[in-house]
């Protein structure tokens, strides 16, 4: 039954990789582009999947490579500069810590993933929370834990340094784990 | 030196993204030996890593 994969086969995952686009692009017409592009490259190019691996996996290098594309045309159209959420995160990660650098409060028990995600309004945390983290943050998580790619790559893309990069992994972590404490485990106080 | 858990959050984070130095590892070993929070923090660490990428999947 291997072989060339089906057109209805290869729609089939439209649902799956539009899930993953918005997570990386956010805004909807985009990620639309991006899996609609990825679906015709595949139906045209469908002889050229070997079946070594999923066809989802093979989809989502597609993909991969569209979202890039897309990354590329909003950063012409709005460089990816240093933005005025700069100040405020770095305020927002201070906050977190007492004068003396260590925790101002004691951080809640999560628990395992499994639990969690069985319950579908932890999901709906998670997505508020990834959105509300701010633009130029959120695109380089993201590409980090999305798309899985090593920072080299992403700095490449973005032009920023290793430091600058991992400075804003770190920022974009503990904000993200942040949101999660108050709106979902929220945490006894002290 | 005893790294505060600021700069523990930084070596936490960045051993997702790199191989932490020998010296860096140790440090932070070291923290999180006698450090609850950071302990905690970095098992958060390691959910949000696992939670997304079981979201993406949508499992």
């Amino acid at each position: 039954m291997t072989g060339i994969p089906q057109p209805a086969a290869i729609e089939g995952e439209r649902g799956y990789l539009l899930r993953y686009a918005r997570l990386q692009l956010r805004n909807p017409a985009q990620a639309e582009d991006a899996v609609q592009e990825t679906l015709l490259a595949a139906i045209e190019g469908a002889a050229r999947f070997s079946g070594k691996s999923s066809l989802r996996t093979w989809l989502t290098g597609i993909l991969k490579h569209k979202i890039i594309d897309q990354l590329r045309r909003s950063a012409r159209e709005q460089p990816f500069a240093a933005a005025d959420d700069d100040r405020a995160e770095t305020e927002a990660i201070d906050a977190l810590f007492a004068g003396d650098g260590h925790w101002r409060e004691m951080p809640a028990d999560w628990g395992s993933p499994d639990a969690a995600l069985e319950n579908s309004r932890f999901r709906a945390a998670l997505e508020l929370c990834l959105q509300r983290l701010p633009e130029r943050t959120a695109r380089v998580f993201m590409m980090r834990e999305v798309m899985e790619m090593p920072t080299g790559e992403i700095c490449q893309e973005l032009q920023i340094t290793a430091t600058n990069c991992w400075v804003m992994l770190h920022r974009a972590r503990l904000i993200l784990r942040e949101c999660l404490e108050q709106t979902w485990f929220d945490p006894p106080r002290r | 030196m005893m790294p505060s858990c600021k700069k523990a959050s930084e070596l936490m984070s960045q051993g997702q993204d790199r191989a932490l130095g020998t010296l860096e590892g140790l440090q932070l070993k070291l923290h999180l030996l006698i450090c609850q929070r950071c302990r905690r923090v970095t098992r958060h660490l390691g959910f949000l890593r696992e939670a997304i990428r079981r979201y993406r999947d949508g499992n």
